[in-house]
């Protein structure tokens, strides 16, 4: 047993005693000094700071939303469209809980995009930071799973050829992908006994993994104290308490800050759930108040907009882009190779190279259209290693970053916004160009942003 | 670490990526013809005028629910019309059902299937698909055309299995095409074919004028917009209190976080 502690808190009042005893028997006070009002945060934090508390706050929204959703939903092929209207309708205040949960699906990515973008502006994935953005980065994707899984459960005709696309996706693996698409959807078409799996994955599976990950997230970034918009380590220069020169500690500061951004957020989500629940048919789409029907595929299937950059790059990989594609990987290979300085690495490189590019012209390009769908998104883990830059923020990186990085947002939008449109050839096109600016500024990463010149950090905090 | 410094301002950094936007926007453009179909009449549904939503309510279940069911709708939802429950079941409930139950249609789907080729769809939330402008034009878009089964054709859904339902009230229309001119010569599609005008000749007069067929039709339109989302109006009241409630709660928040920020330099 550790050895007994003097008591924190006054013994002569009720709460004193109170606090005393749970401490005596759980670490209270130790956990919220910890990781609250003891945790010191950098003073600096500006606008872009909001996302990471926002996203917090959204998942509680979604949990507790879905909690009451799922009283009256039913997992059933034909009585899920009608339970969703039934809630709508009948049920009390149904219409809030389900807009709230349909509205916050939206606000989550958004979120999420605008937090992620604020590791990027600022280099917070950088060293020592890779587990919080790994643990990051795997929440995105239990998200976008959720997301998936979800978006099936209102079965209407969005909801269910969506769900068909993407589990025809795994069909396109070679050998096991019809075993596969089978296997996902307990059917030959997305089915009934699919609906219920996917109620299961989006209401207890999912959600158990996207808490435990949460919750490494927070204790990762714990650990190594916040990056800052300076992109400086407020911990190496430090008071006589051992405290960093330029920090605060979160509670109360940045308890009462978020608090601000909170009600900021909450204003604009209240604007669109009361005003304008289905966002001109980008939150709602108008064909999923059609109910599901198995024997009449929609002209147009769009995917909601938070995965259609990933979906513009699987239409955007076709035949004739394999070409490029091989001369890329090609360049990116040999480029890979003369840093390397074990010969077998080199000879390891080139093979690979060569297997991959000799694959782009064998497999077909759907193929490769789903594994360059899934490398734009899985892309993201690699970051804190292709980033070769010797300063983490925006603000004394040179030129070239800072195009690379516009550059990336502009073509993430653009791929975003083709997504949701039926593709043309002048569009696929510019999907194409897109496609290669995305992977360019990950790629090609490692070479650029050595080259590039840069301004020295300065040594404490600015502003 | 290898990297020059640098002093130079870069808002340069934004050129490439600004003029990448604009090109492939322009490139993406949609082409109006191939996505944007047929021109829809402005609706101008108004869910608030109960009025026009009882009219519409006396439209629908005479021409309507014969054939469509409104399934997801109780018909104790029109008491929210302004209506009592002797005025439903006297006026509005045709088929013996009770107040609680739902609009469902007496035609089986079995048999409507046989007869038009496809069951008619549920009605409950087709404005939510459709669109209010798309349901108004279409309503109105009725025309006669003997190469179709019904005898009856759409502007705005070519080959519809749907009769005209209301043509007592509109009349019969046929279609008339004449080749636009141009200073006396006829004009190129630019598909090699000829450029032609489409207008509608009322052959038979219905017992609506034109106008009070519109206002007919938009009152329809109206009902089946509100019983698409019968809480609309409760979102958008409820709603603006929300906002007033967060438009101080951000006044007190910030001025709770500036206290506490005053002593952070």
């Amino acid at each position: 047993m550790a050895e007994a502690k003097a008591p924190a808190y006054d013994e002569s009042s009720l709460l004193g005693r109170t606090l005393n005893w749970i401490d005596a028997r759980f670490p209270l006070t130790v956990l919220w000094n910890s990781q609250v009002a003891e945790y010191y945060a950098p003073k600096n934090f500006n606008f872009w700071y909001f996302f990471g508390s926002l996203a917090l706050l959204v998942l509680v929204i979604q949990i507790l939303t879905g909690i009451f959703l799922t009283m009256h939903y039913k997992p059933d092929a034909l009585l899920a469209f009608a339970s969703v209207e039934y809630i709508m309708r009948e049920v009390p205040w149904g219409w809030l809980i389900r807009y709230m949960h349909s509205t916050g699906a939206s606000a989550f990515f958004v979120v999420v995009y605008l937090h992620m973008f604020r590791a990027m502006l600022y280099g917070s994935y950088r060293k020592p930071r890779e587990l919080t953005w790994i643990f990051g980065c795997l929440i995105f994707l239990c998200l976008m799973a959720e997301g998936f899984f979800g978006y099936l459960l209102p079965w209407g005709q969005m909801s269910y050829w969506g769900a068909q696309v993407i589990v025809n996706l795994f069909g396109a693996i070679p050998i096991v992908g019809e075993d596969l698409a089978i296997w996902i959807r307990g059917d030959y078409v997305v089915s009934d006994s699919t609906l219920n799996r996917f109620f299961a994955m989006h209401v207890i599976a999912v959600p158990l993994v996207l808490l435990g990950l949460v919750a490494a997230h927070l204790i990762a970034l714990h650990e190594t104290g916040s990056n800052n918009p300076d992109g400086v380590e407020i911990k190496k220069l430090k008071d006589a308490r051992g405290i960093p020169l330029d920090a605060i500690p979160f509670h109360p500061y940045y308890t009462v800050k978020d608090i601000f951004g909170v009600m900021v957020f909450l204003l604009v989500f209240a604007i669109i759930m009361f005003f304008a629940p289905e966002m001109g048919g980008y939150f709602l789409e108008y064909n999923n108040f059609i109910p599901a029907d198995p024997l009449k595929t929609p002209a147009h299937i769009a995917p909601v907009w938070y995965f259609t950059p990933y979906y513009s790059v699987l239409r955007a990989t076709t035949d004739n882009i394999m070409w490029v594609m091989a001369i890329g990987t090609a360049v990116l290979a040999i480029m890979t190779m003369l840093r390397l300085r074990s010969s077998s690495l080199r000879i390891a490189t080139a093979v690979a190279a060569l297997v991959v590019i000799v694959g782009y012209f064998t497999l077909d390009a759907k193929v490769w259209g789903v594994v360059f769908m899934g490398v734009s998104v899985m892309v993201f883990f690699a970051l804190p290693w292709l980033d070769q830059s010797p300063v983490k923020s925006i603000r004394y990186r040179g030129p070239i970053y800072r195009t690379a990085l516009a550059l990336f947002v502009v073509s993430f939008i653009i791929l975003g916004y083709l997504g949701v449109l039926a593709p043309t050839a002048g569009r696929t096109l510019v999907a194409q160009i897109c496609m290669l600016v995305y992977f360019g500024f990950f790629f090609l990463m490692p070479w650029y942003s050595r080259w590039d010149s840069y301004r020295p950090e300065p040594e404490r905090v600015t502003k | 670490m290898s990297g020059r410094l640098f002093t130079r301002s870069f808002s340069h950094s934004i050129v490439a990526p600004l003029a990448m936007l604009v090109v492939a926007f322009a490139l993406a453009a949609p082409s109006k013809a191939a996505e944007t179909g047929p021109a829809l009449d402005p609706a101008n549904a108004d869910v608030g005028n109960v009025a026009s939503l009882q009219s519409g309510a006396r439209t629908f279940v005479n021409y309507c629910l014969s054939c469509h069911g409104a399934g997801l709708v109780r018909y104790n939802t029109l008491l929210e019309l302004g209506l009592t429950d002797t005025q439903v079941q006297d006026n509005l409930i045709f088929t013996g059902e009770k107040i609680g139950e739902y609009m469902r249609t007496a035609m089986p789907a079995r048999d409507a299937k046989e007869w038009f080729g496809v069951a008619p769809p549920d009605l409950s939330v087709i404005a939510r698909s459709r669109g209010a402008d798309w349901l108004y034009t279409y309503l109105r878009g009725f025309y006669r055309d003997p190469a179709t089964i019904t005898g009856w054709n759409n502007t705005v859904y070519p080959n519809v299995a749907m009769p005209h339902v209301l043509w007592k009230l509109q009349g019969e229309r046929v279609r008339k095409e004449a080749p636009v001119m141009r200073d006396g010569k006829e004009v190129d599609d630019g598909h090699g074919g000829v450029l032609k005008s489409v207008t509608f000749e009322t052959v038979r007069p219905g017992t609506q004028s034109v106008a009070e067929y519109d206002r007919t039709v938009r009152d329809l339109v109206n009902f089946l917009v509100w019983i698409g989302e019968p809480a609309v109006e409760k979102r958008k009241q409820l709603g603006v209190f929300v906002l007033i409630a967060l438009g101080i709660l951000i006044a007190l928040s910030y001025l709770l976080y500036k206290e506490y920020w005053k002593d952070v330099h």
